[in-house]
């Protein structure tokens, strides 16, 4: 049932006038069961965001097709309408919450009301909202910020919030674009814990997009190398250094281990290799 | 050795100086102002030095405050000056006509219109003491906003967010927006008479196309990734409009209010053209063809100080609905 399947799937952006068009990506494939944590990892340009997107539903494919479950994944033709599409498509839905590369706020809420907004479109009763959106909030290190006004944020404590939400809205599966990118190292350690607990727990699939060839390998259940120009999916890695991870509860020990390491060599050659491709 | 002392003496003038300024500003342009009153004190000061420093510091770029941002434009404090600045208009304005270099018929002194101002609020002009020419005005004026805002601001966005409605309403606005409401006015009066109604639907109409726009223009600056958060948290797009869209548009609703408002004014005086028996428009065109040009110069004022007072209204309502404007 909860299967997301890429299939065969391009996306080629339009040029704006007189540029020429872009092909993001170009026959990607790619399976995800419960449970499965993904990581995506490239260089910058080479279509991680775009995927995520198409997941997410937010864009459709130019060739090839998504499904997740039985039905098909696309992109709402326009920003609003939703209604017409039937049971065997699907668009952006609340099974699948997403945290964006630059955080999405709602200025106009103050942080606990931006974590609870899921729950409150959802119509969920106020105080118990209330009650989800404060333990995700002290879980992200954010319990002393309730009343604060978004935009009055650091960048880090606004991406912070940007996963409160998401996981205050338990959906069946997490598309993090670039997440922790934007905090220090101690805060993003700990928030990798925190992920990697909430996936333990709840099962979730979690599509997760990363620049740092570390955090990837640790947190991945899969790993995905991408490569530019265009965008396409060169390397898949099983891995099971979050399983180390969990259990020791010690990131140093499990990054210095033999094996990370090679693995981290292996991974950083790869992309070196692009590097070496583009330039 | 006399040079030491001016010296030591002149710092310590502009130490004390500092301290008082201290806590307003930061250290550096601090450090140019010594300087400066350095070298005035040097050239034995005259009173024209100090007023000009005087000006120089109320109008030189000061270092930002805490809790502002560097690089906004335009900031800093500018109502001591705009005070400044009203005093100089109003007394060479007193100096003209007292002076006896301008003939009161084209216009009189400051004490004159202020005099009027009293006589007219007390007795009355035309037929009505200024507070009811003045409430007929706001009627109209406040009825026909109300009305605007009640069918524009929804009518706006609903345009932006559905392209069937912007394939309908589109054509009419952008048609009738640039006409002057002037030209419009006798067809409205034929439809609807020269009662209240065609006034406060010629007022209508001119508050509502900016609007509108500022509406439906508000609906596109809203972010993309926040609409798009909101649908995958399961908004339906119901919710969507109401609890992103329309709230994104807000910023730039205020500001098509704003506009309107200035738009209400200029026309309030062609509607009260027509067969008004008050109104505050009604009393300047009326005094005009008399020539009574003070109480020309008095309604004009008294309209100027009141949609002054509406902006502050506004901008205050700005600080408290949409604070976070510029930062998004
Ligand atoms: N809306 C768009 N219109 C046109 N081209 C686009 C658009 N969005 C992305 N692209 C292009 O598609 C390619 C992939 O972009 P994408 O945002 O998916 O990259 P990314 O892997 O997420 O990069 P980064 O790591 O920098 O976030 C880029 O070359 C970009 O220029
Ligand atoms: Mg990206």
């Amino acid at each position: 049932m909860n299967t997301l399947k890429v299939c065969e799937v391009s996306v080629v952006y339009p040029g704006s006038e007189g540029g020429e068009s872009v092909t993001a990506l170009s026959d990607v494939n790619l399976t995800m069961e419960q449970g499965d944590l993904v990581v995506a990892l490239g260089a910058s340009g080479c279509g991680k965001t775009t995927l995520l997107n198409l997941i997410a539903g937010f864009i459709s494919p130019s060739k090839g097709y998504l499904t997740l479950g039985n039905s098909k994944v696309k992109g709402y033709p326009r920003v609003l309408c939703g209604k017409e599409i039937g049971d065997e498509v699907t668009g952006p839905d609340a099974d699948r919450g997403v945290v964006f590369q630059k955080h999405a706020l709602l200025p106009w809420l103050n942080v606990i009301e931006n974590t609870e907004f899921g729950l409150k479109l959802q119509g969920v009763d106020k105080k118990l909202r209330r009650e989800r959106a404060a333990e995700y909030l002290k879980l992200v290190g954010l319990e002393d910020f309730h009343q604060h006004k978004v935009y009055q944020l650091s960048g880090g404590m606004q991406q912070r919030v940007g996963i409160a939400r998401a996981l205050t809205n338990d959906p069946k599966m997490l598309l993090l674009d670039e997440p922790l990118g934007a905090l220090d190292a101690l805060t993003r350690e700990s928030l990798q814990e925190l992920l990697l607990d909430v996936w333990r727990k709840t099962n979730k699939m979690m599509f997760f997009i990363t620049h740092s060839v570390d955090e990837a390998l640790l947190l991945a259940t899969r790993l995905v190398v991408m490569s530019p120009r265009p965008g396409r999916i060169t390397h898949q890695f099983e891995l099971n250094f979050n399983q180390q991870f969990l259990d020791c509860r010690d990131a140093r020990q499990v990054k210095s281990s033999p094996e990370f390491i090679a693995m981290r060599e292996k991974v950083l050659a790869i992309i070196h290799g692009d590097e070496l491709a583009v330039a | 050795m006399t040079s030491m002392t001016k010296e030591m003496g002149s710092s310590s003038i502009g130490e004390s100086k500092k301290k008082i300024v201290n806590s307003k500003a930061a250290k550096e342009p601090q450090m140019v102002d010594t300087k400066e009153e350095r070298e005035s004190a040097a050239a034995s000061v005259s009173l024209l030095d100090k007023i000009q420093l005087k000006i120089k510091k109320m109008t030189a770029p000061s270092a930002v405050q805490s809790g502002e941002y560097f690089g906004t434009p335009g900031a800093g404090d500018s109502r001591l000056i705009g005070v400044f600045s009203t005093i100089f208009f109003i007394a060479i304005w007193a100096i003209a006509t007292e002076g006896g270099f301008i003939k009161p018929i084209f216009l009189p002194s400051p004490v004159d219109v202020v005099q009027r101002l009293i006589d007219i609020t007390v007795d009355g002009f035309a037929g009505a003491t200024l507070v009811e020419h003045l409430n007929a005005s706001l009627v109209r004026i406040f009825g026909a906003f109300l009305l605007a805002c009640l069918i524009g601001i929804p009518l706006g966005i609903t345009i932006g967010c559905n392209r069937v409605f912007r394939g309908i309403f589109d054509p009419l606005i952008e048609f009738y927006r640039p006409l002057p409401p002037l030209a419009y006015l006798p067809l409205i009066i034929i439809w609807l008479g020269i009662d209240e109604s065609s006034k406060v639907t010629l007022i209508f109409l001119a508050m509502l196309s900016p609007i509108v726009l500022s509406a439906r223009s508000g609906v596109t600056s809203v972010r993309i990734e926040q609409i798009q958060v909101a649908y995958s948290m399961g908004a339906t797009p119901w919710q969507v409009i109401t609890q992103v869209i329309a709230r994104g548009a807000m910023p730039d609703i205020m500001t098509g209010m704003r506009i309107a408002i200035g738009f209400g004014w200029t026309t309030l005086v062609a509607a009260e053209m027509v067969a008004a028996e008050r109104g505050i428009g009604f009393m300047v065109l009326n005094a005009s063809e008399f020539l009574v040009t003070d109480v020309v110069i008095a309604g004009i004022i008294v309209i100027g100080i009141i949609a002054y007072c509406f902006d502050l209204l506004m901008r205050y309502l700005e600080s408290k609905l949409i604070p976070w404007k510029g930062y998004n």
